[in-house]
């Protein structure tokens, strides 16, 4: 039984132990979504917030914990999943769940949650930002104009036109085919990659991601990272890609091998790049900064009120679901 | 063709400048200090002029050419042209129209999200090594945002059909109503600022728009309203424009046009909800190169006594 000073801490009271147990598993800095509502309705174990020592937290929770929240990326492995052994559910905070061991899950028979649709809308207008920006230029010539360059030496160098320009999408998910719907408008043409062809989207479908940079004009990247997708954009596709290509990255930073796509920005090999994540972030290549055909962003393509209260809808809607024995909402699917 | 004389009114683009100079006198009046001297010696040579955003034919100059018989733009705006005179004088005037609709509409959608997802500030983040001591702050949203579009001519239509691919409502301001479109229509433009959370400036430069979005527009808009212009500069009240962002009144500007181009307002680089733009609208190689081959285009039918290609009524 844990001490009054304990139950004080953790902002215990009788009532308070009979709402249903949530862990939450937090790596520094991230913070719990939804703290407030979540304790309305739900009692939070938080051993990292704990005055126990970890080990004493767990023994005295860690049997009956059903469902951990999952913060951020913090990572869930084997040997997180071994200290909970009635676990049956973890809920993620994000849409990519490549910080969670699906295959284990999967094989415990534990339900993995996403931040589903949440976030979708956000990063495919980021995506499509992000790619607007390299091929006309608006970082670039924004630096120009406040450098004052302007008066002094003219008119900044001409950018591409988007209109008719083959646009690959690597990753037909929810993120990929609201960029599709986007780019449409402006008269691009969509063609893409993904696990499996879609049959109800009319674009053509390549099978393997060179083939598909080889008719593209730009690619833009927003598959899962998994061990099949680890530097799937690597330097065959980027020599498919072409001179003229870009690429845009709001996947993963794994997703690119970043020593060779640097390399191939910096030889000219390559077109230009927009990219919201990184291998090592918030690490960023130096050489990368000194070039005007890229644009770097600090892994914010999701990062909008509007998109975090989404989240906390997801979030709230699955643990609901979970603990009155409904479907989930945005499960993801076993492999 | 090649005793035609020929007036280039600025530097506007080199392809543009070669291909006159094959088929025509060519003069370019920025290699001529002493403007009045050269226009009296040259009144009887020049037949045509070519000019752009930055400067066309004003009553002056073309009292200057009394051989005057076209004025050939490349651009679509005709503010620097004064077409009193030219109707007046039967001087005939064309510009490039549709050529260059979609990358000006492009460019509006590219300002949008690039301010309201504050990319270019990021990328600055980024790039000072901020990131390595915390994450950019929060930005805003796009999808759904209502957008308001003042003018909704050629390019004010392609700047609502895209908007509308991002679940945006669209809104408008016109000198009249259009009867053949879905979008609300708002008499006012202060109704219209006081009913969207994106204002986006896409019509013609007229004296009645002259300073269309002006400290009341601005102040409908308010602190959570963004200002697209992509039309020209004199459509804002540029001080109260500057004096609106610095005051936090206005939430955000992209802005690629400007009352005194090529200067901007120094007090707008410091501010991360603002993005500038050098007059980029139509910049790209293929619409520059196109909107080019027009202005050539127009000069060799009329001086062939051929149907003009986009003459302006």
């Amino acid at each position: 039984m844990a001490s009054s000073q304990e139950k004080e801490t953790m902002g215990e009271d009788l009532d308070r132990t009979k709402l249903p147990q949530i862990l939450i598993h937090r790596y520094p800095p991230f913070t719990v979504p939804c703290k407030h509502r979540l304790l309305r309705k739900f009692q939070l174990l938080e051993p990292d917030d704990s005055i126990l020592p970890t080990h004493s937290f767990l023994a005295e929770y860690a049997q009956s914990v059903r469902v951990i929240l999952c913060v951020g990326p913090s990572p869930v492995d084997s040997r997180t999943l071994d200290c909970f052994p009635s676990l049956q559910c973890v809920v993620g905070t994000s849409a990519g769940v490549d910080h969670i061991d699906l295959a284990e899950c999967s094989r415990r028979g534990i339900s993995v949650t996403s931040a589903g649709d949440a976030f979708s809308d956000d990063v495919a207008d980021y995506a499509v930002g992000l790619l607007f920006d390299v091929l006309r230029r608006i970082s670039a010539s924004n630096r120009y104009v406040r450098a004052g360059l302007w008066p002094l030496k003219g008119d900044f160098p001409l950018g591409s036109k988007i209109g008719g320009k083959t646009i690959g999408i690597v990753g037909m998910g929810s993120i990929g085919i609201r960029v599709a719907k986007r780019l449409e408008a402006f008269d691009c043409h969509i063609a893409y990659n993904s696990r499996k062809k879609k049959p109800c989207f009319p674009f053509p479908y390549y099978e393997n991601v060179p083939d598909l940079a080889a008719e593209s004009d730009a690619l833009i990247i927003c598959c899962a990272l998994t061990d099949k997708t680890r530097h799937i954009i690597n330097r065959d596709v980027m020599k498919a890609l072409g001179k003229e290509g870009v690429i845009i990255n709001v996947g993963r930073g794994a997703l690119v091998n970043e020593k060779d796509l640097v390399k191939f920005l910096v030889e000219g090999q390559i077109g230009g790049a927009g990219l919201d994540v990184f291998e090592n972030e918030p690490n960023v290549p130096k050489e990368l900064f000194g070039l005007d055909n890229v644009v770097l962003s600090p892994h914010r393509a999701v990062a909008t009120p509007e998109s975090l209260q989404a989240l906390e809808e997801v979030v709230i809607g699955n643990l609901d679901a979970f603990f009155s024995n409904k479907p989930l909402i945005s499960q993801v699917p076993h492999e | 063709m090649e005793a035609i004389g020929l007036l280039m009114a600025c530097p506007m683009s080199s392809y543009l400048e070669e291909e006159l100079d094959k088929r025509f006198n060519l003069f370019r009046f920025w290699n001529f200090p002493q403007k009045q001297e050269f226009l009296k010696e040259n009144r009887n040579i020049i037949r045509a002029v070519v000019g752009n955003a930055g400067a066309g034919a004003d009553a002056e100059l073309i009292d200057s050419l009394p051989k005057l018989e076209i004025v050939a733009n490349y651009s679509v705006g005709l503010d620097k042209v004064d077409l009193v005179k030219c109707k007046e004088k039967g001087i005939k005037v064309t510009n490039t129209p549709d050529v260059l609709t979609d990358d000006v509409a492009d460019l509006a959608i590219g300002l949008i999200i690039a301010t309201l997802r504050r990319i270019c500030a990021c990328d600055r983040y980024v790039r000072s090594g901020a990131w390595k001591k915390g994450d950019f702050k929060l930005t805003t949203k796009f999808t759904g945002k209502s957008v308001g579009i003042i003018g909704l001519g050629r390019i004010g239509s392609a700047i609502a059909k895209r908007a509308e691919a991002f679940n945006c409502p669209i809104s408008y301001y016109s000198r009249t109503e259009k009867r053949d479109t879905k979008y609300k229509y708002y008499p006012t433009v202060v109704d219209l600022a006081s009913n969207c959370q994106i204002l986006v400036v896409a019509c013609p430069l007229t004296e009645e728009t002259r300073h269309i979005i002006n400290r009341q527009v601005i102040d409908s808009l308010g602190p959570k309203g963004v200002l697209i212009n992509i039309g020209r500069g004199p459509h804002v009240d540029e001080p109260e424009l500057v004096s609106a962002l610095v005051d936090g009144r206005l939430g955000g500007a992209g802005l690629d046009v400007f009352e005194n181009e090529p200067e901007v307002p120094k007090e707008l680089f410091s501010l991360d909800n603002v993005v500038l733009l050098p007059h980029v609208g139509s910049g790209t190689v293929e619409t520059r190169k196109a909107m080019a081959d027009l202005v050539i285009g127009n000069l060799e039918a009329h001086f062939m006594n051929k149907p003009l290609l986009t003459p302006v009524v």
